[in-house]
């Protein structure tokens, strides 16, 4: 009791702790409703990918100096490009092809990091997050990213909802499915910039399935998951931010965690589809 | 059949995949207002050619006319049945979340089912007798309700032209003679309808005309006319028998 009481206090009067909290809630409101979609459609790897993809165009933003907004965003709709490019013109299978273009791509950012050492590109930050350090500017660019992600999702609900259930129907009515796949991938490029400086490159994967799959477990309907997914994302940053300050541990780690947490949760007690909620049936 | 507009016409059509032939130069005119049969053996090209038809895959060469347009003015009225293994019966939607879809085509970019929509929805699951069970996830129904769900979600969409890939694959007989009568009853009001199947021991009774398939056209028209022992021989590589005293044909090691 005495630690929560500390951490309020704290959050009033401290700036970084308020806007860590807020980077991580809107984190946790745009990752929950983009990962749906990409559970939905079996693309957890390609999530993975996306945010790893986006290394070199945030190093070179940083080295060159333009909005590594930018630069995240080339580089991971280039990658995902590519991915499908090499699936389609060869028998490599998708997975392959994702796991090839991804560790090019972040393997070449990795490169151009070390090549420049010392300039004030912190490779730690970029792929673990630096939650302390979001400035208000940081604020504003993620608020805006989450702003039009809603926008899109409320917009064109019904497209995402076909052509994530029936491809092949989708396609035969005439929905633009090609487009609406890369569209995807360059909202995934967004969520991961959004994300950098929460829980980092190597980790927003999580924070892009874990709420998504632990609300998958809990309803039958795609408007309640998007909706338990965002709150499961939601608890998950402020109960990872809130041990992080008071233990002093990593934070986008910490988020991470409490949002593992949850989804065991979710897998064990579901009261429909929960492991031990099920067993107890059947004994019955 | 050359007295009446064809509502298809399929002109030298070509389809490979990664270089392997689906099926190779087919060629035919159907006419509206009938059920026509999609028959052949397993890897004969059935889904291939309905899906070509609808502009699904690529042709190598060919061409499809559509209700007398191309193919991206007519796709709205084409309502498409999937066959059931295509479809992820875990996603989270509803019976009633299903039928909606078809009705997804008839509304702007931009725009919300409206009261009309919902309507006609309850209308649809009346007439696959399914109401009761518009609450419930897709997953837990039986696979006949499950295909009675997606027939459905076609005649919401008010098409013109149906395509049905596979429909009577593993479900039960109520749904089977309950999905019939509505696709003779569809016939009936004037629709077209794209059956692929591959028992042919209901195929005289169920459909019109009849495309016989084995990676080319064997034979298409009448059911009458095609439904030919040595046709069928040709499609089936002669794995078919017949009965002596009954008319009865049947496939072995189909």
């Amino acid at each position: 009791m005495e630690n929560i009481a500390f951490f309020f206090d704290s959050i009033f009067r401290y700036q970084y702790l308020q806007n860590a909290m807020l980077a991580g809630i809107l984190v946790g409101i745009i990752c929950g409703l983009t990962g749906c979609f990409i559970i939905l459609r079996g693309m957890a790897l390609m999530g993975d990918a996306i945010s790893h993809a986006v290394l070199p165009g945030v190093v070179i933003a940083y080295m060159w100096g333009f909005s590594f907004f930018l630069g995240a965003v080339v580089t991971g709709v280039l990658t995902a490009l590519g991915i499908g490019y090499i699936s389609q013109n060869s028998k490599i299978k998708d997975d392959t092809a994702i796991g090839i273009m991804f560790t090019a791509a972040f393997a070449l950012g990795v490169v151009l990091i070390t090549m420049r050492r010392g300039t004030g590109v912190d490779l730690w930050h970029i792929l673990f997050g630096n939650v302390l350090a979001v400035s208000r500017s940081d604020l504003w660019m993620t608020f805006s990213i989450g702003i039009l992600i809603v926008i899109c999702i409320v917009l064109f609900y019904k497209q995402l909802l076909l052509s994530t259930f029936d491809p092949t129907m989708a396609q035969a009515v005439g929905l633009p499915t090609r487009l609406i796949h890369y569209s995807l991938m360059l909202v995934l490029s967004l969520v991961t910039v959004a994300s950098l400086k929460t829980v980092g490159i190597v980790l927003v994967v999580a924070m892009l399935i874990t709420p998504g799959a632990t609300a998958y477990l809990l309803t039958y309907q795609l408007s309640t998951m998007l909706l338990l997914s965002v709150v499961f994302g939601v608890m998950s940053s402020v109960i990872g931010v809130y041990f992080s300050f008071i233990y002093d541990v990593a934070t986008g780690a910490s988020i991470v965690l409490a949002a593992s947490l949850l989804f065991f949760l979710s897998f064990l007690f579901s009261p429909k589809q929960g492991l031990i909620t099920q067993k107890f049936k059947h004994k019955k | 059949m050359l007295d009446q507009e064809a509502i298809i016409k399929v002109n030298n059509l070509s389809v490979s995949y990664n270089g392997k032939i689906a099926f190779s130069g087919i060629s035919f005119a159907a006419a509206p207002r009938q059920i026509i049969g999609v028959i052949g053996p397993n890897g004969a090209g059935k889904s291939t050619l309905i899906k070509a038809i609808m502009g699904l895959v690529q042709a190598d060469e060919g061409s499809v006319e559509i209700m007398s347009q191309a193919l991206t003015k007519a796709c709205k009225r084409i309502a498409y049945v999937p066959q059931r293994n295509s479809i992820d019966f875990d996603f989270p939607v509803l019976v009633e979340d299903v039928v909606l879809m078809g009705r997804f085509p008839h509304l702007k970019w931009w725009e919300f089912p409206g009261k009309r929509d919902y309507e006609l929805v309850m209308e649809c699951l009346e007439q696959v007798d399914m109401v009761d069970y518009r609450k419930r996830q897709i997953g837990h129904l039986s696979g006949g309700q499950q295909q009675r769900v997606f027939l459905a979600r076609a005649l919401a969409q008010e098409a013109e032209l149906f395509f049905l890939d596979e429909p009577f694959a593993g479900i039960d007989m109520t749904s089977e003679n309950m999905i019939m009568k509505l696709l003779k009853d569809l016939r009936d009001r004037g629709k077209t309808l794209f059956v692929v199947h591959h028992d042919l021991s209901k195929a005289e009774t169920y459909f019109d005309s009849l495309i016989l398939l084995k990676n080319k056209l064997i034979a298409y028209g009448k059911k009458d006319e095609v439904f030919q022992i040595d046709r069928l021989k040709e499609a089936y590589d002669g794995k078919v028998a017949t009965f002596p005293g009954k008319e009865q044909l049947m496939v072995v090691n189909s």
